[in-house]
């Protein structure tokens, strides 16, 4: 991979690495190691401090970050035999979810996930991962299917939201996304869902229905984007706005753990996880074959029902 | 291409009627005595356009009179995030509460329909632009399981802005929660007719709202799941004409009716008779 991209608020990390580079570059380099040393060290320090206090806004700014691993980067990582699925029958094959059989471990599952694109051309035809109807109905129809074959499904969510847009309003954004709930409700396979990136509303939900929820650390999920929450109730977006939105709408995983929204946030690597994108991969993997050995062991009828359970109890009313 | 960002869909309040001797139509502007609007059910007599009503109003325009029972009518909402913005959301909510006397922005119970029995929920727009947070989302729920114990045909009238921003994920989820409870509603056999009234957009579109076995909406109602402003502010060029109203959904093949107001009651009756519920 190429050099991290900085974000503004690392500039003091990118600044000590900067030095280090210089020194490091010095043809008496091997004289001022213990110098070298103690300037690496500083940078391990900030970079976890820097990552174990991010506020709200910059949790957001990661969860964006454009060298962050998206799907398609964690199946190349963790999934052997590969076998992407595509189309839904109906319209046509949207990019910005991707579906395919594969083997984590020694699990046989279905992988359903948002992808954003990697360069300038993906991420046009993924529409940046915001999906289309055609998107949700190829990820149920895939997941039916995995019903059928009695696999269990792991699904990776990662879109600022669903497609707003004329083709997707006409071909049922809506529709699309309500029946997704409805069927994964029902499904009689385990369901793991894992917020990789973004958790851009109903958008992620269409994905999220599952018996174990789970957040990557600094990835973020909410009703609505803080820009969008700004622009509405701030009625203007910018830098100001969206860090109040952002804190507000109580988005980070944390968050969710806390509010008992979703089951469990995966760690990720310090300084987050396209700094150790294989790392990252590593506790994905880990994380779902555990989960799955232990809803395997459930039988249909009760895992459905549990999954009710588990949804039916969020509410915050007296 | 700047990246889109999905957002709930926001929908101005401005067709809510004020009240008084006399009303305007917000459509053709025609000024109405407020009693024969109200005899009319809300529909204005010139243009025929459907004026948004409350929810209190619409169960008293579709029960056959005095057979509404009301189901969880105390409860009241909460504020799990303690959400600010430039406001606290529990000085709104208050304040909210005040003006329309209505604890949050839902009603539901049981009710006869020409004789026939069966299961209600209302959305009321008057109530923070009817959005969905958990009462909304946790009565629904309720009434959704009512009609499942008792297999009774559920009726739902939605009528909302999308999801309640204040409530966050307790909001988003209520989508997933009511659409389980539909699953189950639907494993039994039920019957669920849907109701689309002017707006139904985001959150509420994308679930309960789109799931029923039959789906009318009230002619001209804007139906989509984003918002007008965020499609137009994410493409950059004009909407159709017509775009997201009811009579292009029901071209588009996402509306199995366009009923008018005056005809709910019939074509509800029509729907149950040939259900066999
Ligand atoms: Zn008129």
């Amino acid at each position: 991979m190429s050099a991290v991209q900085i974000l503004d608020f690392e500039q003091p990390i990118a600044e000590i690495e900067r030095q280090i580079s210089v020194l490091e570059g010095r043809p008496d380099a091997s004289a001022i190691a213990d110098e070298i040393r103690t300037l690496h060290e500083t940078r391990s320090s900030l970079l976890s401090k820097t990552y174990g206090s991010l506020t709200p806004w910059q949790t957001v700014r990661v969860a964006r970050h454009p060298q962050r691993p998206q799907t398609l980067d964690y199946v190349q990582m963790i999934c052997r035999d590969w076998c992407e699925l595509h189309g839904d029958r109906r319209h046509g094959d949207d990019p910005a979810i991707v579906t395919g059989f594969g083997r984590i471990g020694s699990i046989k599952c279905l992988v359903v996930g948002h992808q954003k694109g990697r360069d300038t051309k993906e991420r046009l035809a993924c529409h940046f991962g915001c999906a289309h109807p055609e998107g949700y109905r190829k990820a149920l129809l895939k997941m039916k299917l995995a019903e059928k074959f009695r696999l269990p499904i792991v699904t990776l969510i990662d879109t600022p939201g669903a497609y707003p847009g004329i083709g997707a309003e006409q071909r049922g954004q809506a529709e699309s996304i309500a029946v997704n709930l409805r069927e994964m409700s029902r499904l009689r396979v385990p369901v793991i869902c894992i917020v990789i990136g973004e958790g851009g509303s109903g958008g992620a939900l269409g994905i999220g229905v599952g018996d174990r929820v789970a957040m990557l650390q600094n990835s973020w999920y909410s009703v609505i984007s803080p820009e969008g929450c700004a622009a509405i109730l701030w009625k203007e977006a910018n830098e100001k706005t969206n860090n109040l939105a952002a804190n507000a709408l109580s988005l980070t995983a944390t968050h969710n753990l806390r509010n008992g929204l979703i089951d469990d946030v995966i760690p990720e690597p310090v300084g987050g996880a396209h700094r150790n994108p294989k790392a990252m991969a590593e506790a994905i993997q880990h994380y779902v074959v555990d989960r799955v050995r232990e809803l395997q062991r459930i039988d249909p009828d009760t895992l459905v029902r549990k999954r009710y359970e588990k949804f039916r109890a969020i509410a915050s009313v007296k | 291409m700047p990246e889109p960002t999905w957002t709930e869909a926001t929908v101005a309040v401005k067709k809510t009627v004020p009240d008084g001797l006399w009303t305007q139509c917000p459509e053709c502007e025609e000024t109405i005595f407020r009693k024969s609007l109200e005899a009319n059910l809300m529909v204005c007599p010139k243009c025929d356009h459907h004026l948004r009503i409350s929810a209190r109003r619409r169960i008293e325009q579709l029960l056959d009179p005095g057979t509404f029972e009301p189901l969880d009518a105390d409860m009241s909402p909460m504020d799990p995030l303690g959400f600010v913005d430039q406001k606290p959301y529990i000085d709104r909510l208050r304040e909210t509460q005040r003006k329309s006397g209505e604890i949050d922005g839902v009603q539901t119970g049981t009710g006869f329909i020409k004789g026939r029995k069966l299961v209600v929920g209302v959305m009321d727009f008057t109530f923070m632009a009817g959005s969905m947070g958990s009462v909304v989302g946790e009565r629904l729920t309720r009434c959704i399981e009512h009609a499942t114990d008792h297999s009774l045909p559920l009726v739902i009238v939605s009528c909302s802005g999308g999801a309640r921003m204040q409530e966050s994920g307790f909001s988003l989820m209520q989508m997933a929660k009511t659409s389980a409870a539909l699953a189950r509603f639907d494993d039994s056999g039920g019957l669920y007719i849907s109701v689309l009234a002017d707006p139904t957009t985001g959150g509420v579109t994308a679930s309960y709202a789109m799931l029923g076995d039959v789906i009318f909406a009230e002619p001209k109602a804007l139906i989509g799941f984003a918002g007008p402003r965020v499609i137009q502010q994410t493409i950059r060029q004009a909407l159709p004409e017509g775009f997201q109203t009811a009579e292009f959904l029901e071209k588009a093949g996402f509306v199995d009716r366009i009923v008018h107001r005056s005809a709910l009651r019939t074509e509800i009756s029509r729907i149950i008779d040939y259900s066999g519920k």
